[in-house]
């Protein structure tokens, strides 16, 4: 499989503060990686540089075999995102808002697209209602419809799943690893949620304070600590996280 | 430029005004108050100076309608875009195929058809309540609401660059830009009037040849090209020092995470 996401030594600095500390990585086409860490520990800062919401302080983000930085809107158009911090519009109603972004990011046949989108996510019922009155269960659906428009190649989650129950977020994230499979979405993911990781990811990289702590198949990653959970292996990484031997890098 | 993208961000702003009935009230609100308030101002005034204070009311009158093309479409930009962080779109919007300034021309677009319809509302009454007829200045209106509208875009950019650098604290700024210039722009009074080193700042706006030109119109019936040619001068000089304003903060903003801190606090 070819790479579609590679980052060289990227950092970003606030002033004293380093959130992101000569991070390399690459993530191949289809890959599922989930970023987990301590509160802090910089996977918002890293996506948000993918994103080209932030400007890295130094380092290169290469993305579609070309560089991201030069070819920033060109490669917007083949990306997602979604997270618990942005919402739509709360007071336009479901489907102006899904008009909105499909004509932003030039939809073909938007209607059908949206249509399709919305019995995959339960909520078509909705199609009428205002936003703001969508409960966060439907509105995170709403978000992942909107991220799913323009069938992004890659997909940037920003612990979609923090604001719901266990159910939904049960439903949600099998949802989304159907869709990811189905249509061969490359995806970075964040969570606190160790079920979330467990059961979407191929693979996932513990950053600590900017850095890579370690790397792997999550079920690798618990019997190579020999500890009983990830959420136990989380714990162990997030208090004394020294960089461990990369021992499972797919 | 990408007119698809124009075309869509316009038109969910105005969804935005029609589906919040306080904005449309805001609209239309506080322009016809202030117009009302200065139209029987100087009807009192006239009333019980005995003089002759015809071309007063006219001026005034005038001058509420012009001062409100400079304030809406200056509000457009700036509330378009406190719009998105308001509702917590705006990531959404900056991780799309979007440009700057095609994110920037919609909100100006946004300020064309505030003003379109501020305008149409003030005209009609200022007709009805005060016989006060503003198709007098006939074609050179056009001129003279141009200028204005793009020196409100000019100041919206800052406005907005200003609660991008600032955050929501300094949402107030939005409002209030404009007002920090309406002493020096001669709304109601000439230059003149003003003490030496105000005039001189005064005439570093594009504003102030607008409203000297109305007046100069009023009075003598024709259109001042002077002033027309030096207001256009002076916005071209506003549009690109407040262009790279923005972009400036625009940069600086993706440096120091701005942009998440203010769409998410
Ligand atoms: N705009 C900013 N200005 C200054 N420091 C920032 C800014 N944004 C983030 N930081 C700092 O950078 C570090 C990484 O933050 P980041 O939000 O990336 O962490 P995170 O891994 O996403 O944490 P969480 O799990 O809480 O979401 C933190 O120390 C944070 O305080
Ligand atoms: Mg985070």
């Amino acid at each position: 499989m070819s790479t579609l996401l590679t980052i060289e030594e990227l950092t970003k600095d606030y002033g004293s503060t380093t959130a992101v500390d000569h991070l390399s990585l690459s993530v191949k086409k289809g890959e599922i990686v989930g970023l987990l860490g301590a509160n802090g520990a910089g996977k918002t800062t890293l996506m948000q540089m993918i994103l080209g919401l932030l400007t890295p302080t130094s380092g290169e983000i290469i993305l579609f075999g070309e560089s991201f930085h030069k070819h920033r809107v060109k490669h917007l158009k083949r990306m997602n995102f979604t997270s618990t911090y942005s919402n739509l519009p709360s007071n336009l109603t479901v489907e102006q808002n899904l008009k909105f972004f499909a004509q932003i990011y030039a939809v073909k046949d938007a209607k059908r697209k949206i249509d399709s989108l919305l019995q995959e996510f339960e909520i078509a019922d909705h199609r009428k209602s205002i936003t703001g009155n969508l409960s966060s269960g439907e509105s995170t659906r709403l978000n992942l419809c909107k991220a799913l428009l323009n069938d992004p190649e890659l997909l940037l989650l920003d612990e979609p799943t923090a604001s719901l129950d266990p159910d939904i977020a049960d439903k949600v994230r099998t949802k989304v690893r159907q869709v990811a499979d189905e249509k061969g979405i490359t995806m970075l993911y964040t969570s606190h949620n160790m079920k979330d990781i467990e059961t979407i990811c191929d693979r996932l990289i513990f950053i600590h304070k900017g850095r890579i702590v370690t790397q792997g198949n999550p079920a690798k990653i618990v019997k190579q600590f020999e500890r009983g959970s990830l959420e136990e292996v989380f714990i162990h990484l997030a208090r004394d996280g020294e960089i461990v031997e990369e021992t499972d890098n797919p | 430029m990408n007119l698809n993208v124009i075309f869509a961000l316009t038109r969910r702003y105005l969804y935005l005004y029609t589906r919040n009935p306080v904005r449309m009230i805001e609209l239309i609100f506080w322009p016809s108050v202030e117009l009302l308030v200065m139209g029987f101002l100087t009807v009192f005034i006239q009333k019980s100076s005995g003089s002759d204070f015809g071309s007063f009311i006219r001026f005034l009158l005038g001058a509420v309608i012009f001062w409100d093309v400079l304030f809406r479409s200056q509000q457009a930009v700036a509330i378009s875009f406190l719009e998105d962080v308001w509702t917590r779109n705006l990531l959404n919007i900056f991780v799309a195929p979007v440009r700057t300034y095609e994110y920037l021309f919609a909100t100006f677009c946004v300020g064309l058809l505030r003003v379109g319809l501020t305008v149409f509302i003030l005209t009609l009454l200022a007709w009805l309540v005060y016989a006060f007829n503003l198709f007098e200045f006939e074609w050179s209106l056009i001129p003279y609401f141009a200028n204005l509208m793009i020196f409100g875009w000019s100041l919206g950019m800052i406005s907005t660059a200003l609660i991008l650098r600032w955050g929501q604290a300094a949402e107030g700024l939005a409002w209030a830009v404009p007002y920090l210039l309406q002493p020096f722009s001669a709304v109601f009074y000439p230059v003149s009037i003003l003490p030496t080193v105000f005039q001189f700042i005064a005439w570093l706006l594009p504003s102030t040849y607008v409203f000297e030109g109305m007046r100069a119109g009023l009075a003598e019936g024709s259109m001042n090209y002077t002033y027309f040619g030096l207001s256009v001068l002076a916005n071209l000089v506003f549009m690109v020092i407040s262009g790279l304003i923005f972009a400036q903060t625009m940069k600086a903003a993706r440096q120091k995470g701005l942009l998440t801190r203010i769409a998410t606090q």
